[in-house]
């Protein structure tokens, strides 16, 4: 029997595999084709205080490998996310991560107290959306401003903290040391790069943001450098992410430091990405021979 | 309950209709539920290409399990799409989206008005729908694709922007030349097209069924990337947005904010 089991914070996933936020909702529309049960987590789309808009359309564009993103975290507020959302993933038997989002530090702690008596069992601060213009970003990428919205978020959380780090940085260990610091019990990375794409024969850009987040299998190896990096930077659990594709890709991540992983942008390319996923993984330790996927997590220093 | 599924299908025959614009007719399971108005996603083979393209369904055979889908080859995926050949696979996702409302038409005369890579849907809209069938189509020159077709499920009348065939100009302009009433209208086509057509149902006080396009990447709601405004809060978001792939892409032109 192989086991794919791995812990973060306490919180045991029954596989490294979970979804990546804002690329499958809080589960609903994907559960069409995917069992959720067989996830080690869903980590929802971001939610905030009060419903937030997003930004104006174009929000997608496709790049060569990837995919540039300026969704603005539209989202219908807390409220409507505890009673729908959170219903809809009461059943489940997966773990349910909350990835919360906020312009101002009042604004995530209202969001993570609202969350203190749901089924959540961890929160992951999105303090690194590009695409959101006021606050957000810059709690990501100024060590002070994460090391204190972390340690704020800390003393109203009753659950685990995953701080989800920014790649637009000059130095991520800087950050994932800021997020440790504050007290997160684990980390995340990586959110989307900056990016552009201008359409020529429109002579425009082809976002309505000018500017979006760029993910895909383009952005692979900077996350499994920077995973790798923050691995070797900081004690606490690092869920890694950036263009997984397959069970290899995976691998990859857990070998250079991750714990568990996410599948983001591929969930668009194909919709049963996540067990394609997982089922490369257990591929992969049948060749091998082995028995606990946790051998892999940092094996390669 | 439908259930949404991504399957490999296979090409069954394909041509250029007119240039640029494929006619492709594809064996899958998809057929069986989908409904006239509604789209599918097709995604290509290169991995350079991360996304599917949302295509719109021109035609169904749904006992032979069919589709048809006409579309313009304008990039990477839709000119991988045109070489294909029959007896090659085909990766497909679907039915998504709500179709035209069909019932609505019943004793009545429908306008049916179609823009360009707007038109193909008005195909199976035309076959389904009851009551007295007025189809207009605007093109950009003498190439009038799917004339000839639409023409046995109701009166058809053509635009072109050279005024190479039927009435100089677009499906407005047809309507002014004919002196065309009626008592609804389903459309498809690009958004200024979309956006007359709003304006003049408005002051006709004719409820108008728009199709809407936009950028995707899902397909199935999850994204949020292809939302339109909205003109009262959407039941999903709770904000004045509504997902063109799931609430769409057929709305009620006074639904949206266009």
């Amino acid at each position: 029997m192989r086991k794919t089991e791995v812990s973060i914070a306490g919180v045991s996933l029954k596989n490294p595999v979970m979804t990546a936020s804002g690329t499958f909702g809080s589960g609903m529309e994907y559960g069409e084709f995917v069992d959720l049960n067989r996830l080690g987590g869903v980590v929802t789309k971001g939610v905030a205080a009060s419903p937030w808009p997003g930004n104006p359309t174009p929000r997608i564009a496709e790049v060569y490998g990837g995919m540039l993103n300026a969704i603005g975290l539209q989202n219908p507020g807390i409220a409507v996310f505890r009673e729908r959302d959170l219903a809809f993933l009461e059943p489940y038997d997966t773990r349910v991560i909350v990835n919360v989002c906020g312009k101002t530090v009042e604004e995530y702690l209202e969001v993570v107290e609202a969350l203190g008596d749901t089924r959540a069992d961890m929160l992951e601060i999105n303090v690194s959306c590009p695409n959101v213009k006021e606050g957000a970003i810059a709690f990501g990428q100024d060590a002070d401003c994460l090391y204190d919205i972390t340690a704020q978020v800390k003393k109203k959380a009753r659950q685990p903290v995953i701080m989800k780090l920014s790649p637009n940085v000059t130095d991520i260990t800087e950050m994932a040391r800021a997020a440790e610091a504050g007290g997160a019990d684990a980390i995340s990375l990586i959110n989307t790069l900056t990016g552009m794409k201008i359409d020529i024969h429109k002579r425009t850009f082809a976002l309505a943001n000018k500017t979006g987040g760029l993910s895909g299998p383009a952005v692979k190896p900077v996350a499994v450098r920077m995973v790798y990096q923050c691995a070797q930077a900081v004690k606490i659990p690092i869920i890694g992410m950036g263009g997984i594709a397959d069970g290899e890709d995976a691998v990859e991540f857990l070998m250079a430091g991750a714990t568990a992983v996410c599948v983001g942008a591929m969930n668009f390319a194909d919709p049963y990405a996540t067990l394609h996923v997982l089922d490369g993984i257990e591929t992969y330790m049948e060749q091998y021979g082995i028995t606990d996927v946790r051998e892999l997590i940092g094996c390669v220093r | 309950m439908k259930q949404k599924k991504k399957e490999t299908g296979s090409v069954l025959s394909q041509r250029e209709i007119a240039p640029g614009i494929y006619d492709m007719w594809i064996q899958t399971t998809l057929a069986a539920q989908a409904e006239p108005g509604q789209f599918i996603m097709v995604y290509p083979r290169a991995e350079s290409t991360l996304l599917p393209r949302p295509v719109s369904i021109c035609e169904t055979d749904r006992e032979a399990g069919r589709l048809r889908i006409v579309y313009r080859r304008v990039g990477k995926g839709t000119g991988e799409f045109s070489a294909y050949a029959p007896g090659d696979e085909i990766a497909v996702m679907g039915v998504l989206g709500n179709g035209f409302p069909l019932a609505e038409a019943a004793g009545k005369r429908a306008i049916l008005m179609g823009g360009g890579i707007g038109i193909p849907p008005l195909l199976q809209l035309a076959k389904e729908l009851p009551g007295e069938k007025l189809i207009l189509a605007g093109y950009r020159d003498g190439n009038l694709f799917l004339g000839e077709e639409l023409g046995r499920y109701g009166t058809f009348y053509a635009a072109t922007e050279d005024g190479s065939a039927g009435v100089r100009g677009n499906v407005m302009d047809i309507l002014a030349a004919h002196n065309l009433q009626g008592d609804l209208i389903y459309a498809c086509g690009p958004m200024p097209m979309l956006r007359a057509i709003k304006k003049y149902a408005g002051g006709q006080r004719i409820p108008a069924w728009i199709s809407l396009e936009e950028r995707m990447a899902c397909g199935v709601g999850a994204c949020l990337g292809c939302v339109c405004r909205t003109t009262r809060k959407d039941d999903h978001s709770h904000v004045n947005n509504a997902r063109i792939c799931t609430e769409g892409p057929v709305f009620e032109a006074g639904e949206v904010d266009i």
